[in-house]
């Protein structure tokens, strides 16, 4: 067998494959919010920021196609991971307690809080992206106040960035963790990160409506 | 002064061997010494068992004095019981309340089938050490110990990595059944010295491969692991072996080896 195909096969290189792939998601949602904040700036700056990075062309290109394989990636091994990890327990435990520092609720949720990021990603696509929506006749900024004039969308928008914010909170140290960057010098710091970076995506994203709704 | 004692009901898994179904019965143990371990309880209610022509609960246990790994059961939903970094045969009785119950389950991995009650078949551990946890010496004369120098820090990680008394608590504890903080504390007590390092990128692509075809899980970071395992072996362990994996994937000319597929025989001994 080929040695990378047989290396991504095992336990640790499929887990290699999720770690890698979740960082680039956690950069991802970094420069995202970044550009989202500009909406504090206002209509005008919003739009510019949209056009600008628009106007990246085929560097935007390519990082939609990266992201895109990666979220592949992820996903063909978050849902392989959670069968063989199923198969590998057949018989529960009829009592099963932790005895407290070991499994959070966050680090048993991750398959979920995955697949139903993947059900956002999808809306959000549909609902925002150049690919779906016509943006000839509206600027970004309207795309947005119109989605989030609705309010059941708000809210289950809300719920959604709450879930993001859990999934990034065991991700994060969890991605150090498995590429080995494990060390007392520097872990504490990125279990840290991790609930200070949750904290940052749930409300940064979470409170995107209500900037919007302030500003009209 | 008598000894204190205890009335105890317990709920015990008996399973008449690997095909049997299972299921918990209720055992009231009366007046047990406080001063009894965890398995002198379970021998005293066993000899009531024997009196009583009843077939006694198998477990398992060997050296009782925490140092072998052969001891280990689920109680009340932890491996080796509340206690921390205390084998199930170091546990004693003085830490449970007079009218408690108990529920004692085997420790449970499809790697780990069970053989009868609470004893079951751990082998699958002795196949990943047979796959390559192991270095390759030459018998003969004992060199000379300052020809090796070991940095003392790595000297003491590996030691806190090799009190890994493979009783599979981390398994038993893992919600996905994964055997990686075992493995990583055979592959880092070997990869820290270097004596192992000869074979190091060998030892970890085969320990790996091992430990997938057994058919552990896979770890997902929840860290049970360590906070069961009664010698208190660390998840950077686990980091460790994911360096040593990578980097002889990646940089050594050795190759993982495909083992046989197929049923592995670990789990011929029945289990679901
Ligand atoms: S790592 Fe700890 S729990 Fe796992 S086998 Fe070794 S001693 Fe037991
Ligand atoms: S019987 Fe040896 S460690 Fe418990």
């Amino acid at each position: 067998m080929n040695w990378v195909v047989s290396t991504f096969s095992t336990s640790i290189g499929k887990k290699y494959l999720m770690a890698v792939s979740g960082m680039l998601f956690l950069l991802f949602l970094a420069v995202h919010l970044v550009g989202n904040l500009t909406i504090y700036g206002g209509a005008e700056a919003f739009n510019s920021y949209s056009e600008h990075l628009h106007a990246l062309g085929p560097l935007l290109a390519a990082a939609e196609v990266l992201l895109v394989l990666a979220a592949l990636l992820h996903i063909t091994m978050g849902v392989t991971l959670f069968f063989q990890n199923r198969r590998a327990r057949p018989v529960r435990y009829a009592v099963d307690k932790t005895g407290g520092g070991g499994r959070t609720i966050f680090s048993q949720t991750m398959p979920y809080t995955g697949l139903a990021i993947l059900v956002f990603v999808i809306m959000h696509l549909t609902a925002v992206s150049r690919f779906f929506v016509d943006r000839t006749q509206k600027t970004a900024f309207q795309v947005v106040t119109e989605l989030f004039s609705n309010e059941l969308y708000v809210a289950l928008y809300m719920v959604f960035m709450v879930i993001v914010a859990f999934h990034v909170r065991h991700g994060l140290w969890s991605a150090f963790q498995t590429v080995g960057a494990n060390h007392p010098k520097y872990m504490p710091f990125f279990e840290k990160l991790s609930a200070i970076f949750a904290i940052i995506v749930g409300v940064g994203f979470g409170t995107l409506p209500m900037a919007i709704s302030l500003m009209n | 002064m008598s000894p204190e004692t205890i009335n105890l009901t317990l709920k015990v898994w008996r399973q008449h061997g690997p095909e049997d179904q299972g299921r918990f019965i209720t055992y009231q143990a009366n007046d047990i010494p406080t001063a009894a371990s965890f398995l002198e309880m379970l021998d005293i209610v066993n000899e009531r068992l024997i009196v009583e022509g009843q077939d006694p609960i198998a477990f398992d246990h060997d050296c009782r004095e925490g140092i072998c790994g052969m001891c280990g059961a689920v109680i009340n939903g932890r491996p080796h019981g509340p206690e921390k970094e205390t084998t199930l045969c170091q546990l004693h009785m003085r830490g449970f309340q007079d009218g408690d119950t108990i529920v004692i389950e085997p420790f449970r991995a499809r790697a780990f089938p069970v053989i009868k009650d609470l004893a079951v078949d751990r082998r699958a551990l002795d196949k990943i050490i047979q796959a390559g946890g192991f270095i390759s010496v030459n018998t003969g004369q004992a060199p000379e110990a300052n020809s090796l120098p070991v940095p003392k820090s790595n000297a003491e990680l590996a030691f806190d990595a090799a009190t890994c008394i493979g009783c599979g608590a981390c398994v038993a504890a893992c919600p996905n059944a994964s055997a990686m903080l075992f493995v990583s504390a055979k592959i880092s007590h070997l990869a820290l010295l270097p004596q192992g390092r000869p074979e190091a990128a060998k030892r970890a692509l085969a320990m790996v491969a091992e430990m997938d075809r057994l058919g552990f899980g896979n770890c997902t970071n929840h860290k049970e692991c360590q906070v069961e395992c009664p010698k208190g072996i660390n998840i950077t362990n686990i980091a460790r072996l994911n360096r040593e994996f990578i980097k002889a994937a990646v940089s050594s000319p050795e190759e993982i080896p495909v083992f046989p597929a197929g049923r592995p025989e670990a789990l011929q001994m029945g289990a679901k």
